[in-house]
């Protein structure tokens, strides 16, 4: 009764369901890996040539070119790279965040409370207003906003986590454990987390996308990354002041490229979910 | 045929009321002890480019307590805010409070049109596309959700201001208020008109997670036993997501609203910033940017006020709307 | 007699993800055969989770749709496919389900008995006729203003029988009426389902419960691993002697012992290459491994067992 989905029609409609979501994993990854290394290879100062400033796409600029003449799809490239390497920074550290504190909410009643009132806490201010907050208490650059967004998005996967490590705590294998003597720290290493591994490593893919998107959006705002920096942020709020004279490509091809970079992440994480957690495809 | 009970409702509040006053402090507190480790200094902050002697700079020091332990400075900023004063705003030059007040009121009508467009569009979208599960259109809204969730708020305002302002040229680029015109004057239509941008923007980005959330719940709510037998009774499939998946999905779906006040806010500043809209997030944006300690510190307290009031309203709304809940409540 | 209702070998399976996204199909329901008549209230005696329910769907077209059918129904003599099925279900063919969770958690049960209405007229008609059959059940107008969870056990039976019999159907599919009642309410719903037989109405009686099969039904059907094994005259379940499968035998020779209830999760699921008696059956033999018996007539019972499809080639 079930249509077929497009993805199941035509060049991959050989392969089942697990086989492409493999392949989807893979191609994504891929294409994530080939902007890093290239931003990676590109050089931060880019060449300016003056005699060609501030024009519209062109074969040979293909997102066009800045006031200062420089290339946009070099910059945009660059800048991506850089919110990756952000992106990648934050969500590893909120997941540690997140992991250690769900942990510590499985100690005993105290903790958990303490934990509970903690992310209320971080969950009554809003998102942004927080990043801000911490950015500018650290001093702004790079190491502030990798830390306010790490510190701004634990939120979600310590609420998970913490419900997951609960449920296992009362699992017989844990209460046969302590029962022999072991330490709870033992108990936490060898039984719960390698089964909350994979929700960890499906999170921390999750946290991704918003850490790229908060950083930029706080960049965007002044205070992220400094206007040196060559991040997406700094490219689109330099492009609010020529939007005016209609350089309408300063502001949309890096965005654009932005929101494929988010969209590819997020392909990654839900399909590393689907391949975890089955019933998702059962929908 | 909501039955409330008054002193259940006060008893209920008054314990709201008292979590959100440990909250305020907490928030107030470690806002305060964030800025006070950041670089910014606040006597440099206060006199900005005015040059003074190193009498007068003491004297300043000491009214903002840079002599004084951390400690002593927290409980001294708390003593103020107690006495219901957020101190003086160095950007505008008036008092917080009433920095607040005016561009608070100024965001909160874009924040209401935008909640509530979003709430209304969000909530029909997600119905259509959980009802017709898997056909074109749920393809289509769903296909547009996730582009929207993986795109920042301001880039979509950036977008839409090239459109309709640079190249239709329907709406002025910036400025909430005609250049050369005093925010008093401005007639009603005028400000309409630049309101606009603004809330359309706001409005797109909110209309995503709640258009997801609501086809989600529908779809749930379409597996369900009593959905199941509706069928079985042949009523017709439209008759069907009216009477009992719309009946089920609203409440939750109004809650989930009601809990994206943080976003909201978010959202205002961002959007603000883009349009130039003169509220509660350029003011943001600026106190930050010019180091207006007060006006910051004051906004952080606002919002956290912002959030908690909608997460209250959601409460609320289960209490004593759900017949189910409300059937506890009696007991 | 007309016959009301027939299937023949109707399957259903499902098709499912698995841990990795690997592909399974189960089978719920093998190659079942069933007849109801007017004036005939048939049980299907199954163990409870083994997809017996699935019967009740298909027949009303609502099975999710991962499922696979195949086989033939046919209502009245005529096929029923999904269009007939949808036109019918409702008005002639009426489901009473199983627990209260199949009324709207926020809808006044009222409401829900009177239902989806074209315009104030029916409305009006329909209220009328709801008053008139909770009355008959014992509802007084205070039970019109609940909700669903608000209904004792009892209450919630009777208002689900009102829901099916608001549109004055032939054939009703009673779906587990009695689980998590007491006593007083399980001879009620015994008495009432035996009432709408008086009626003129077909009944198929889906429960995992012996006794209210034994005390309801005209016919019963054994249904074992997804397979329909024997299906009997009441009257025969008296006398073990009278019964044709070593499954049924047993079953009520161990009758007082397992309380009345068929035990759940001992029996084979899915993909038996053979019998699904095979593995408990004191009198295998070696093809039964293998094959599987067809249902057949022997003496106006029909059974699934190699011991009577012979006995039925050779006559």
């Amino acid at each position: 009764m079930s249509e077929l989905p497009w993805y199941n029609r035509g060049l991959f409609s050989s392969l089942n369901l697990r086989q492409k979501t493999l392949l989807t994993i893979g191609l994504t990854g891929l294409v994530l890996l080939v902007i890093f290394i290239c931003g990676m290879m590109i050089d931060a100062n880019l060449s300016t040539d003056f005699t060609k400033t501030m024009k519209p796409p062109s074969f040979e600029h293909i997102f066009g070119t800045d006031w200062m003449g420089r290339d946009m799809f070099l910059r945009t490239v660059k800048g991506l790279s850089l919110s990756i390497v952000i992106g990648i920074g934050a969500s590893i550290i909120s997941s540690i965040i997140a992991t250690v504190l769900a942990f510590v909410a499985s100690f005993n009643r105290v903790c958990d409370s303490a934990v509970s009132w903690l992310i209320d806490l971080f969950a009554s201010i809003p998102h942004i207003l927080l990043i801000m907050m911490i950015s500018i208490s650290l001093g702004k650059g790079a190491f502030g906003v990798i830390m306010a967004v790490a510190f701004s998005h634990w939120i979600n996967l310590t609420r998970v986590l913490r419900a997951e490590v609960l449920q296992i705590n009362t699992s017989e294998f844990v209460s046969l454990s302590s029962k022999f003597g072991k330490s709870k720290l033992w108990i936490a290493k060898e039984h719960i987390l390698p089964l909350v591994l994979s929700q960890i490593f499906v999170g921390t893919l999750l946290v991704f996308p918003h850490a790229i998107m908060h950083e930029s959006s706080v960049t965007f705002l002044g205070f992220g990354l400094s206007p040196h920096e060559p991040a997406i942020g700094i490219i689109l709020s330099e492009s609010m002041s020529y939007l005016a004279m209609g350089a309408w490509w300063l502001a949309f091809f890096p965005g654009v490229a932005l929101l494929i970079v988010v969209l590819l992440f997020d392909i990654i994480g839900d399909n590393l979910k689907k391949l975890f957690d089955p019933s998702e495809a059962n929908k | 045929m909501i039955k409330i009970n008054n002193k259940k409702l006060a008893k209920f509040l008054g314990f709201k009321a008292i979590r959100l006053l440990i909250l305020l402090i907490v928030i107030a507190a470690i806002s305060f002890i964030m800025i006070q480790l950041s670089p910014i200094d606040p006597v440099k902050a206060y006199l900005g480019q005015r040059i003074v002697s190193q009498q007068q700079l003491s004297i300043i020091g000491e009214y903002w307590g840079t002599n004084l332990s951390l400690g002593e400075r927290v409980l001294g900023w708390l003593q103020t805010l107690a006495s219901g004063s957020m101190g003086f705003s160095l950007i505008y030059r008036v008092p917080v409070t009433e920095v607040i007040v005016q561009k608070f009121t100024a965001s909160l009508t874009l924040m209401v049109v935008s909640w509530l467009i979003s709430g209304v569009v969000g909530f029909g979208l997600g119905i259509i596309a959980g009802a017709k599960e898997g056909s074109l259109a749920d393809k289509a809204i769903k296909t547009y959700c996730y582009i929207l969730q993986s795109t920042p708020t301001f880039w979509i305002g950036l977008v839409i201001l090239m459109v309709f302002s640079v190249y239709l040229g329907w709406f002025p680029i910036g400025l909430s208020v005609p250049i050369g015109q005093l925010s008093d004057t401005v007639t009603f239509w005028q400000w309409l008109y630049r309101l606009i941008l603004p809330a359309v923007t706001l409005s797109i980005v909110g209309i995503a997670s709640l258009t997801m959330y609501t086809r989600d719940k529908l779809i749930s709510v379409k597996k369900s036993d009593y959905f199941l037998f509706a069928q079985a009774r042949g009523e017709s499939f439209w008759g069907i997501i009216k009477n009992h998946g719309i009946r089920n999905v609203l409440l939750p779906a109004i809650t989930i609203q009601f809990l994206s006040f943080n976003e909201l806010f978010g959202g205002t500043i961002l959007v603000e910033q883009v349009f130039a809209y003169p509220g509660i997030g350029q003011a943001t944006v600026a106190a930050g940017l010019r180091s207006d300690v007060p006006l910051l510190l004051g906004i952080v307290i606002i919002s956290t006020i912002f959030v908690f009031v909608g997460n209250l309203l959601a409460d609320m709304i289960y209490k004593y709307v759900d017949p189910r809940l409300r059937g506890e409540d009696d007991e | 007699m007309t016959k009301l209702l027939e299937v023949n070998n109707l399957s259903i399976s499902f098709t499912q993800y698995v841990q990795g996204l690997n592909r399974h199909d189960s089978k719920v329901i093998s190659d079942l055969s069933i007849d109801v008549n007017e004036n005939e209230i048939v049980a299907i005696l199954g163990s409870s989770g083994s997809g017996k329910s699935l019967l009740a769907h298909s027949l009303l077209g609502i099975l999710p749709y991962n499922s696979n059918v195949s086989g033939e129904i046919k209502y009245k003599g005529d096929i029923l496919d999904q269009d007939l099925k949808e036109k019918l279900r409702g008005n002639e063919i009426c489901l009473i389900p199983q627990s209260v969770n199949f009324l709207d958690p926020l809808m006044k049960v009222s409401e829900q008995a009177i239902g989806e209405c074209k315009d104030e007229k029916e409305y009006n008609e329909k209220k009328l006729r709801q008053r008139e059959i909770f009355t008959k059940y014992g509802l007084d107008e205070s039970v019109d203003n609940l909700y669903p969870f608000e209904l004792s056990g009892g209450m919630a039976r009777k208002v689900l029988l009102s829901t099916a019999l608001l549109d004055d159907p032939k054939l009703l599919i009673a779906d587990e009426p009695t689980p998590g009642l007491d006593a007083k309410s399980v001879k009620e719903t015994i008495e009432d389902i035996k009432n709408l037989k008086e009626h003129g109405k077909g009944v198929l009686l889906i429960t995992h419960e012996i006794d209210v099969a034994l005390k309801t039904a005209d016919k019963i059907a054994v249904f074992y691993s997804g397979h329909v094994i024997e299906i009997n005259k009441v009257g025969n379940f008296k006398n073990v002697d009278n019964l044709l499968h070593p499954y049924t035998k047993a079953l009520i020779t161990s009758l007082p012992k397992n309380g009345f209830n068929l035990t759940e999760g001992v029996q084979p699921l899915g993909d038996v290459s053979g019998c699904p008696y095979y593995q408990n059956c004191p009198n295998r033999m070696d093809k039964c491994e293998n094959n599987i018996p067809n249902l057949v007539n022997h003496n106006g019972v029909f059974i699934r067992c190699f011991d009577f499809e012979e006995a039925n080639d050779e006559s």
